[in-house]
């Protein structure tokens, strides 16, 4: 795609494979929350639905052997990178079938195979390691760039600074995409963040920019253009991608008018939700109808159903594993 | 040098500091994935001048100047090491490795068991400890037992220019994050260091000095000083065997035992401060594994638990001294001797 690429140039078969995978990550979240309602589930998770046009819009502008850093709500860039619900599900039932083998859980899957260094549970925290990868690419004279997934609240964390500082002085080719979903956790992102978000990359001379998390094309088309820019040769990049997320911070957080009203998570499901925006596309383009629509749905509630009952049956690892992974 | 390790042709008289470089500059010939990161290590080659000379042979691109970004280098130590690079982390004083903490402890220390065995970090991470160099509460701190305590992370303390360089060897080719803690004051000894490819195992205690009476396992610097507390107690016909763990993690523990068994009476000496510290651990694996064979409860020396003070005659009396540790041999000696 040209750097001039608007969003109405994409192809119907990248386009319905958006739609797809944005389907896939909001079932597998629902049926996440269904797992911890249910008592299935060890722990909490948090949910990304909402979210889902930032990961697929970036995931889907890069290479497999790409990377990328997720975070603590992490599922949608994990399966928006190429990872397989089953596997996922069983990580998150702490079952061996996993991708951490049970040792990571929800916060930690790591998917090296399709180019995921893992989520991450402490915010900002995987800030240095995408950038290190990004490093290793330059050094390695590979063309892979480095994509860092955080949420705004990660702007809090002296490490993204420190590392985006050294991302500007060596040229190297990293893309930070700063979710914007109102939220650290409970209080509200203006309560925590002082000035403009976007003058902070600027003030390391990073390429910055701002788009509409809920319109995948333009993530998509934004992505595409820095990220061909860093492979190049380009350097770093900066994306704020504002978002929204429809649960609470993690899946016990279910009485949330105390930091916002249910008005306010009413107004982005009806008008801003990205499978609807992206599907009316589909459609108002030609490139689908809603009975094309519905069976890609249908694909993908078989595709969960299968993973979950696989994860369910699948065993617990062996007490004698604990030992096990704790040096290479 | 008492090390059973394979020793190589010839040997050359080096100081401490000059054993780490010559490592460095090896692993970097050997392998193109090693690079050193860090503040001042290129032309300045540090403030203790250990990396003098290594930026001419490998240029900038391996030999990288940072900004004063301790979080920031670790995290990029960490992502370049989980994506096919070798990188050595130079962190100044072992004070900042309060910066580096959830790099190293949350994100290094974790990733290969977090991620079921997929990922792993062969990350060195060189930085200092030891006292009694005028540098007050901030640059003197001994923190190696912040390291050991977190799974995942392996600990080499080398205590002379031989093991210096063969430890930190076999630190870069290993596939897991470790932290190598040098003693600053270390930097001028000297010693006979094999020349070329010579490494030692990390998690092989040595027996500096062998002994019959009582065993003083002591750690870095306090090699020395157990050294030299032994020398004073060979005058008082008192026998000491001093044994240098090297590694933390992984720990040699039946070569501290064996020797316990042996003399019956162990002595810990250690920079850390005393309390929940390194020389904690070392005493407990001692009397667990010692308990039937010795004569006397195993004594600790470390600092003392308070910051280490500027004024000389303050931070002087901080840490152990040959004094100090031959002292508590003769009483460790004597009580035994009264019992029997």
């Amino acid at each position: 795609m040209s750097a001039t690429a608007s969003p109405a140039a994409l192809d119907a078969g990248p386009a319905l494979a958006m739609y797809s995978r944005m389907t896939l990550i909001r079932l597998f979240e629902e049926q996440a929350n269904e797992l911890y309602r249910s008592a299935k589930m060890p722990g909490l998770t948090h949910l990304y639905i909402g979210e889902e046009g930032v990961a697929v819009g970036v995931c889907s502008a890069l290479r497999r052997d790409d990377w990328i850093t997720s975070t603590h709500r992490g599922h949608g860039h994990c399966l928006a990178k190429g990872a397989e619900p089953a596997r996922m599900f069983a990580e998150l039932l702490g079952k061996e079938a996993g991708y951490c083998r049970g040792k990571g859980g929800s916060m930690h899957i790591a998917d090296h195979e399709n180019g995921n260094l893992g989520a991450n549970a402490i915010v900002g925290g995987s800030a240095g390691i995408a950038t290190g990868a990004a490093f290793s690419a330059k050094r390695r004279g590979t063309d892979q760039v480095a994509v860092c997934f955080f949420g705004e609240g990660a702007l809090g964390q002296g490490l993204l600074y420190e590392v985006m500082n050294m991302a500007a002085l060596w040229c190297l080719p990293v893309l930070y995409v700063c979710e914007n979903n109102l939220y650290n956790e409970y209080t509200h992102y203006l309560e925590a963040t002082a000035g403009e978000i976007l003058a902070r990359p600027r003030a390391f001379g990073i390429e910055s920019r701002e788009v509409n998390g809920q319109d995948i094309r333009a993530v998509h088309a934004e992505t595409e253009e820095l990220v061909a820019r860093a492979r190049s040769g380009g350097g770093p990049a900066f994306l704020l991608a504002n978002t929204y997320r429809y649960h609470g911070h993690h899946v016990g957080d279910v009485d949330r008018t105390y930091y916002r009203s249910k008005d306010e998570e009413q107004l982005w499901r009806d008008e801003r939700d990205p499978l609807a925006l992206h599907g009316e596309w589909l459609e108002a383009n030609g490139l689908a109808t809603a009975v094309d629509l519905r069976r890609l749905e249908d694909e993908a509630r078989a595709l969960i159903e299968r993973g979950l009952a696989f994860a369910l049956e699948a065993p617990f690892p062996d007490p004698g594993q604990v030992t096990e992974d704790v040096f290479a | 040098m008492s090390s059973p390790e394979v020793v190589a042709a010839g040997t050359r008289t080096r100081t401490f500091a000059q054993a780490i470089n010559e490592a460095l500059a090896e692993e970097l010939r050997r392998d193109p994935a090693v690079f050193v990161l860090g503040e001042d290590v290129a032309e300045a080659g540090t403030p203790f001048k250990v990396l003098s000379g290594l930026v001419q042979e490998f240029g900038p691109e391996r030999v990288v100047d940072s900004p004063i970004s301790e979080a920031g280098i670790t995290g990029l130590g960490v992502g370049a090491a989980m994506t096919g690079m070798r990188p050595v982390v130079d962190i100044m004083f072992g004070d900042f490795l309060t910066l580096v903490m959830d790099q190293l402890a949350n994100q290094a220390a974790k990733t290969h068991y977090m991620s079921g065995g997929k990922l792993s970090v062969p990350l060195t991470l060189r930085t200092t400890m030891g006292a009694t160099r005028r540098s007050a509460a901030q640059h003197s701190q001994s923190l190696h037992a912040w390291v050991a305590h977190v799974p995942g992370l392996k600990v080499v303390l080398p205590s002379e220019p031989a093991d210096a360089k063969g430890l930190l060897k076999s630190a870069i080719r290993d596939d897991n994050p470790v932290v190598v803690i040098e003693d600053k004051m270390d930097y001028a000894v000297k010693g006979e260091v094999p020349d070329g490819d010579w490494t030692i195992p990390l998690g092989v205690a040595d027996v500096k000095r062998a002994g019959e009476d009582v065993t003083i396992v002591a750690t870095s610097s306090m090699v020395r000083v157990a050294l030299a507390a032994a020398a004073e107690l060979e005058a008082d016909g008192i026998s000491a065997e001093v044994v240098d763990p090297r590694t933390l993690v992984p720990l040699d523990r039946s070569t501290l035992v064996r020797s316990a068994q042996k003399t019956g009476r162990a002595i810990v000496v250690d920079e850390g401060h005393t309390s929940y510290g390194a020389s904690a651990e070392l005493a407990a694996v001692i009397a667990d594994g010692a308990f039937w064979s010795l004569d006397a409860p195993v004594k600790r020396l470390a600092a003392m638990d308070v910051p280490v003070p500027f004024s000389p005659p303050l931070e002087d009396v901080t840490v152990p001294t040959p004094d100090l540790v031959a002292r508590t041999a003769r009483e460790l000696c004597g009580t035994t001797l009264g019992r029997q």
